[in-house]
């Protein structure tokens, strides 16, 4: 008996041994091209939305750094997130520019249910919130000015009174944002509930997808494209959106954007690349060098504190990418965001494609979006922190990215201080405390962090 | 006396009549439509300068004519990169083989994105082939109502059921049931250029067959007479008697389906953002640059024209199979 446990025990260390020393030659030995091995799929389709953070995919593309890994890659530009989304899932598209929530979302089943994995983060930043002339002459008069221009970043505190009013008035207040599960729904709802402004529940468990239950203000889907238009229209008095449709705004003087993202969370994650867990099980080459390319791509966009922006902006301009006029593009593009017509201020991580670990797939980011997702009954029932962390490494693999990287370094085309430490890094960012309300978010436990908000579903609080 | 001043009147009006006819009569007749085009560009560059839109000014002929040229330019660069990107490949392809001996290398399509030419391409092809399909259904299916009432009988109450629909109707059902059932792993066509040509074979069905029945149910008694006569086979009577009768119904129906089809075409496209003109006009739309109406426009001529080509190349083919060469044809 004695003897077997002691076999037994034997055998344990001698298999974690040989699992260190494995781990070890992983970690020395070259990661070369050849390593890697030839892509299973030469030929690929990739979907995006007409948004400037889809830079990534078209630089890899027009840089031919798709090519240099063997991939001939067709960019296709695609109606809205669901059609994006669920041609990924049929397989009509082999990877997509999507919502960092997208993949999330379609893995738990909260809207389409399929399995989403994502290696790379596209972008941090680079939303806005914009409200129609309408809106902001009247949430103009609450906010206090400095030096003759208003002082940012403008809090829903000032909207409150806008939609009180509204609501008085028996007037529904509508808002538009891209998806249920975007990153712009979050940051939309975040804002307005740190200006105790009810953006309402989902009730999925109920058949209720709507997101309106309790709402002050009514949120709805559209299209990114369409956000200026539609606001035109007066179908919805104010949005939450992605670049070049906040600016647009601007240059048509139909609104005034009054926050970006990057004064409601500082240097939060917005797209990432998604690819479907059947799609990267069979085509795992493939899906380091796409990767590798798009770091590249990234790297490119961020080089010598943005030299290559101008550059990209023409890219970006060109009808088949995003397409609208170059210097719609470049306001944003560039480090500055215009606000009110004339009100540029310097933003100069506004849209983040490589700084700050830009790319790497963070656990702690994908909890934040699943805690999101509890907060408004997305998610309908409590989960435990422990859910949170396996559901967060089912879908974020930053393992592939790694291998990505390294082989980048051992190639001469990357630099290792640009990464984080491959060896020690846990996937976890140390508790962010840059939110527009100051409450702290820790990676590692997500149902305290849920505590800590006043308006918003916690703990066992089933709708 | 009373009735003299109605009469006088009359005249005056005649006279009238053949001086205006006069007129009309010296000028040759290619002015008129020069005349006409004129007017519409005079009266289109007015309005175009007072309307303004959230994309700036509504574009007049001359932001029309510039972005034209424009597309040219995109379009001829896009060849360039084409051909780049093929020696491009062609090169990696050898250094690969020189690596790993087992590859086979592949020359594949260019990856670019299509430009404007490119898309007018697809659609013709597209509605040609919807088109087609729609007449050979559409033919057959009329005869046999035009010489028998009990199958009119029965086709008519689907025919006016059908007849009216609108394509985007049909849309989401055609592309559940293309991605249903066309299922293959190399298709020979995409699932969009399917979906597509059905959705215009399904709208362009109708005329061609209420034409096709119309035309064989009037033929002349006498014809038919001829042929009871002479005894004919019902397929020599067909052959002989039916089709040559009835081409210049046909044909009318034709002409009108192909119409509708190329209308059909550019909606469905729109709408399910399949590859073609319609896509193009869409992606513009959804750009908003300050060129983009422009754009537009350029391609609302586009189709206009492609649309009275394709009408003039239906009517050339109706005078070739046509027997009465003389038949005025407009």
């Amino acid at each position: 008996m004695l003897h077997k446990t002691v076999k037994h025990k034997f055998k344990q260390v001698a298999g974690s041994l040989t699992l260190v020393a494995s781990l070890f030659t992983a970690s020395v030995t070259t990661v070369s091209a050849e390593d890697i091995g030839w892509p299973e799929k030469e030929e690929l389709k990739f979907g995006f939305i007409k948004l400037t953070d889809m830079a990534p995919l078209a630089i890899a593309y027009e840089k031919g750094y798709f090519e240099d890994e063997g991939l001939y890659v067709t960019l296709e530009a695609q109606a809205n997130w669901k059609v994006l989304l669920d041609r990924v899932i049929d397989g009509q598209l082999d990877g997509a520019h999507m919502l960092a929530g997208q993949p999330l979302g379609a893995t738990i089943g909260f809207g389409t249910q399929s399995h989403i994995i994502t290696a790379f983060s596209m972008d941090l930043n680079g939303n806005g919130i914009t409200v129609s002339n309408d809106v902001w002459a009247e949430m103009e008069k609450h906010i206090p000015v400095e030096n003759g221009k208003p002082v940012h970043p403008i809090k829903a505190d000032y909207l409150k009174p806008v939609v009180d009013s509204y609501k008085q008035a028996g007037k529904p207040f509508k808002m538009g944002m891209v998806f249920p599960v975007s990153t712009h729904n979050y940051e939309l709802r975040y804002w307005l509930a740190a200006g105790g402004i009810h953006p309402g529940y989902y009730a999925p468990h109920k058949g209720d997808t709507s997101g309106q239950i309790d709402a002050q203000a009514l949120l709805s889907v559209t299209p990114p494209p369409q956000m200026p238009a539609t606001m035109e229209a007066g179908t919805i008095f104010g949005y939450c959106v992605g670049e070049p449709w906040n600016q647009q705004a601007v240059f048509k003087g139909i609104g005034v954007p009054v926050i970006t993202d990057y004064e409601i969370w500082k240097n939060n994650p917005e797209k990432v690349f998604g690819v479907s867990k059947t799609w990267a099980e069979e085509n795992p080459n493939t899906h380091i060098r796409v990767v590798k390319a798009m770091i590249r791509a990234a790297m490119w966009l961020d080089a010598n504190n943005n030299a290559n922006r101008p550059e990209a902006v023409k890219i970006l301009a060109k009808s088949s990418y995003v397409g609208a006029d170059a210097d719609v593009i470049a306001n944003s593009m560039t480090g500055t965001f215009e606000y009110e017509k004339g009100d540029k201020r310097e933003v100069p991580d506004f849209n983040t494609f490589f700084r700050h670990n830009a790319t790497y797939p963070f656990y702690s980011d994908a909890i934040w979006y699943l805690t999101q997702m509890r907060r408004w009954g997305q998610i309908a029932e409590p989960k435990s922190d422990d859910w949170y962390m396996q559901t967060a490494k089912s879908v974020y693999r930053p393992d592939i990215y790694t291998i990505a990287a390294k082989a980048l370094i051992e190639e001469g085309l990357a630099d290792p201080k640009d990464f984080p430490d491959f060896d020690t890094e846990t996937g976890f960012k140390p508790p962010q405390t840059e939110f527009i309300d100051n409450v702290t978010f820790d990676g590692s436990k997500p149902n305290e962090y849920l505590e800590k908000f006043s308006i918003g579903l916690k703990g066992d609080t089933v709708l | 006396m009373s009735k003299s001043i109605p009469v006088v009147s009359h005249i005056g009006q005649i006279r009238g009549k053949n001086v205006l006819g006069n007129i009309m009569s010296t000028v040759p007749k290619l002015l008129m439509p020069v005349v006409g085009i004129l007017l519409f560009l005079a009266i289109w560059n007015v309005v175009a300068k007072n309307i303004d839109t959230s994309l700036g000014q509504f574009p007049g002929p001359a932001q029309v004519w510039e972005q034209t040229f424009t597309l040219i330019d995109e379009h001829s660069a896009q060849r360039e990169k084409a051909d780049a990107f093929y020696a491009r490949q062609e090169e990696r392809n050898a250094a690969r083989v020189a690596k790993d001996p087992t590859y086979v290398p592949k020359i594949r399509d260019f990856t670019g994105a299509p430009t404007f030419f490119d898309q007018i391409w697809t659609s013709l092809y597209t509605v040609m082939v919807g088109f087609f399909i729609a007449s050979i259904v559409a033919v057959p299916v009329g005869i046999l109502c035009g010489l028998s009432k009990s199958a009119y009988s029965a086709m008519n109450p689907l025919i006016q059921i059908f007849k009216p629909v609108s394509p985007l109707a049909w849309l989401p059902l055609v592309t559940m049931v293309v991605s249903a059932v066309y299922v293959s792993d190399d298709p020979m066509f995409s699932k969009s250029f399917i979906t597509s040509a059905f959705t215009v074979s399904l709208c362009c069905l109708w005329p061609t067959l209420i034409n096709t029945a119309v035309g064989v149910s009037n033929i002349d008694s006498d014809l038919v007479n001829v042929s009871k006569v002479l005894r004919l086979k019902p397929l020599s009577h067909v052959q002989k008697i039916v089709l040559p009768a009835s081409i210049p119904m046909i044909f009318t129906g034709l002409r009108l389906s192909l119409g509708i089809g190329w209308m059909v075409l550019i909606a469905a496209e729109m709408l399910a953002q399949n590859p073609g003109l319609g896509k193009f006009v869409w992606d513009e739309f959804q750009n908003g640059s300050s060129e983009s109406l422009a754009r537009i426009m350029v391609a609302v001529i586009t189709i206009g024209l492609i649309g009275f080509l394709l009408d003039r190349l239906m009517l050339s083919v109706q005078r070739l199979v046509s027997w009465d060469k003389n038949a005025v044809l407009r």
